[in-house]
């Protein structure tokens, strides 16, 4: 960590010693870094870095080789995701996640996916689903505030006018809205997101920035961002973790990690010819004059 | 005209109770991709848990009707929908990622093990309930033939019409519906929206159970008869109206086993009471030749 600065001691989420390993594949190879609230922490790397890997041990889809990943509730305290089952993970702990491939509930409402995303609440309120097959008030109540909470996000992410839409209808950047959308309805403490930005124009994109900047800024909540779209990372992210091959090369803010040397090398190489190592920008300078 | 409205008559009940045996099979494919072929004997269970708890009631004392069948329905519900649950727990759960026809291979097993099981517990001979609910209205009719509806039959139907309202408004409206729609689509999504995957799909086995031991006891109640065979038919005549109505789909599954208990039942009454089953297994059979989707399946589509 480079700037904890007036930060509290522990940080949302604390990734330690992460390792993942499918046989003698190394995807994830001894990484530890950590996330705040109200922070947008981005993970970049090139291809089979191990990003995608690190967000599914979070989420509870891989159980880590080795490592511990513990998240500070701020209701309910320290929890180790990586002991956790899966469906507990959103459920317990606020992780909430979204995907690189989009997946909605294709058949459902563009609504009812966001009222799926809500279920604990409402079964708890149904008595496990008795009290709404016979129109219980408090399950009533639920659903209204369900319904409520869902529209808020439906408006906030410019969807109001097509909740009744079947989502698998949506066109691909309304989806991917949609999904940040859903993730927000489980009313997480850490949102993490696998590329929004992908497949979106730059007027989407820019769009996508305000909105993580406003879930960040107005619900206080982190989030944990892997992206291709360095305009999206460069603009919106306060704390960036490089890796590669599955080790985290570098890790910083942005200003601190876009000149890193070894980033360079691995992931901007081409863009930044005036952050070029040394010994290839001498070779350079030496073609050009050869030249001249 | 009057021995064709008492064959619709005949027809819709048996239909109604296919129809809620179908159900099952129809909701456990649809979250699961499997077919449950111990289905047929969960609902042989309910019918004999039916007898026994009757016969108990009996032997207590419990004679008034309305109170007796409650309890009957009641229990029967219950104690099925836990072999419901067991039966998913034991032979199914353990096998959850591995492929299909493991997990059909297991069903078949249990199948078996459950026939075997109630045989050596209650007996291989047939058991028989003395009419509970005799009597009926007569409709119209004269000297020659009148066309009867019993109280029994009325009962079936209502009932059944009540468990299906009950249930869709279940799948439609309330949390565990959604939870299951939600499973069905993604599991492993469902997880990640805090939905419990494992109990969701518990549940789906119990409401299956629970729906079948209804029908069971709608069987025990109109025949008469069980043995610890009847689950096998039964089962594999419901599991076409499943597939007729298009798997994977709850209104295709009411429909298809009205559409399966109408077809016998007018057969039976119009050709030849012996190749009732045959016309019913030639409906399977040219479903899935020329429709194998079903009346109302879309392919690949929303499931349930």
């Amino acid at each position: 960590m480079t700037d904890t600065g007036s930060r509290r001691e522990t940080a949302l989420l604390s990734v330690e010693h992460l390792t993942m390993r499918f046989g003698g594949l190394i995807a994830v190879d001894d990484i530890s870094f950590s996330a705040d609230d109200r922070r947008i922490t981005a993970i970049i790397g090139p291809n089979g870095a191990g990003k995608t890997t690190v967000f599914n041990c979070l989420t509870g889809f891989y159980k880590p080789t080795i490592g511990r990943l513990t998240l500070h509730h701020p209701q309910h305290g320290p929890m180790l995701l990586e002991q956790m089952e899966g469906f507990r993970i959103p459920q317990r702990a606020g992780v909430a996640r979204t995907f690189q491939n989009i997946r909605l509930f294709g058949s459902m409402s563009v609504l009812e996916n966001l009222i799926v995303a809500q279920h604990n609440r409402l079964m708890r309120a149904s008595w496990f689903s008795i009290g709404g097959l016979l129109g219980f008030a408090p399950y009533r109540k639920a659903e209204c505030e369900a319904v409520g909470l869902a529209r808020y996000w439906l408006d906030k992410v410019g969807l109001l006018e097509r909740a009744d839409w079947q989502a698998s209808s949506l066109p691909y950047g309304d989806q991917r809205r949609l999904e940040i959308a859903r993730a927000m309805c489980i009313r997480p403490v850490l949102l993490c997101l696998d590329e929004p930005a992908a497949g979106l124009n730059p007027r989407e994109s820019a769009a996508l920035n305000e909105l993580l900047l406003s879930i960040r800024d107005d619900h206080r909540i982190g989030i944990l961002l892997i992206e291709h779209d360095m305009s999206v990372v460069m603009q919106i992210s306060e704390h960036i973790v490089v890796l590669d091959y599955g080790r985290k090369i570098a890790e910083g803010p942005p200003s601190h990690v876009r000149s890193d040397p070894a980033v360079i090398k691995a992931y901007l190489g081409e863009e930044e010819d005036d952050e070029l190592p040394p010994e290839i920008a001498e070779d350079l300078a030496h073609d050009a004059t050869d030249d001249g | 005209m009057e021995y064709f409205l008492q064959q619709l008559i005949n027809g819709l009940t048996l239909g109604a109770i296919y129809g809620l045996i179908a159900i099952g099979y129809t909701m456990v494919y649809g979250i699961i991709g499997m077919i449950n072929f111990a289905h047929g004997e969960v609902y042989m269970i309910g019918a004999f848990i039916s007898l026994i708890t009757f016969l108990l009631l009996g032997a207590l004392g419990i004679t008034w009707l309305p109170l007796a069948l409650l309890i009957v329905l009641i229990s029967a519900m219950f104690f099925t929908a836990v072999y419901g649950w067991t039966l998913e727990r034991i032979a199914y759960r353990p096998l959850r990622g591995s492929p299909r026809l493991t997990a059909l291979i297991s069903a078949i097993g249990m199948s078996i093990f459950l026939q075997n099981y109630v045989q050596i517990l209650q007996g291989a001979r047939v058991k028989s309930l003395p009419p509970v609910l005799p009597g009926g209205f007569t409709l119209m009719g004269h000297e020659s033939f009148a066309v009867q509806i019993s109280y029994l039959q009325i009962g079936i139907m209502l009932l059944t019409v009540t468990l299906m309202a009950a249930f869709s408004l279940l799948i439609s409206r309330t949390p565990m519906g959604r939870a299951q729609r939600a499973c069905e689509q993604d599991m492993k999504m469902a997880a990640l929206v805090g939905i419990d995957v494992d109990r969701t799909i518990s549940t789906t086995f119990v409401i299956g159970a629970a729906l079948a031991a209804v029908a069971g006891m709608m069987v025990t109640l109109y025949y008469g008869v069980i043995d610890f065979y009847i689950g096998f038919l039964a089962g594999i005549k419901a599991f076409t109206a499943a597939v007729l109505g298009g798997i994977g789909s709850l209104p295709g599954a009411m429909l298809g086993g009205v559409l399966i208990g109408l077809i016998e039942v007018f057969w039976s009454a119009y050709f030849t009471i012996e190749y009732k089953d045959v016309a019913a297994f030639s409906i399977l059979v040219l479903v899935l030749i020329f429709r194998p989707t079903g009346l109302l399946g879309r392919p690949e589509a929303e499931k349930v």
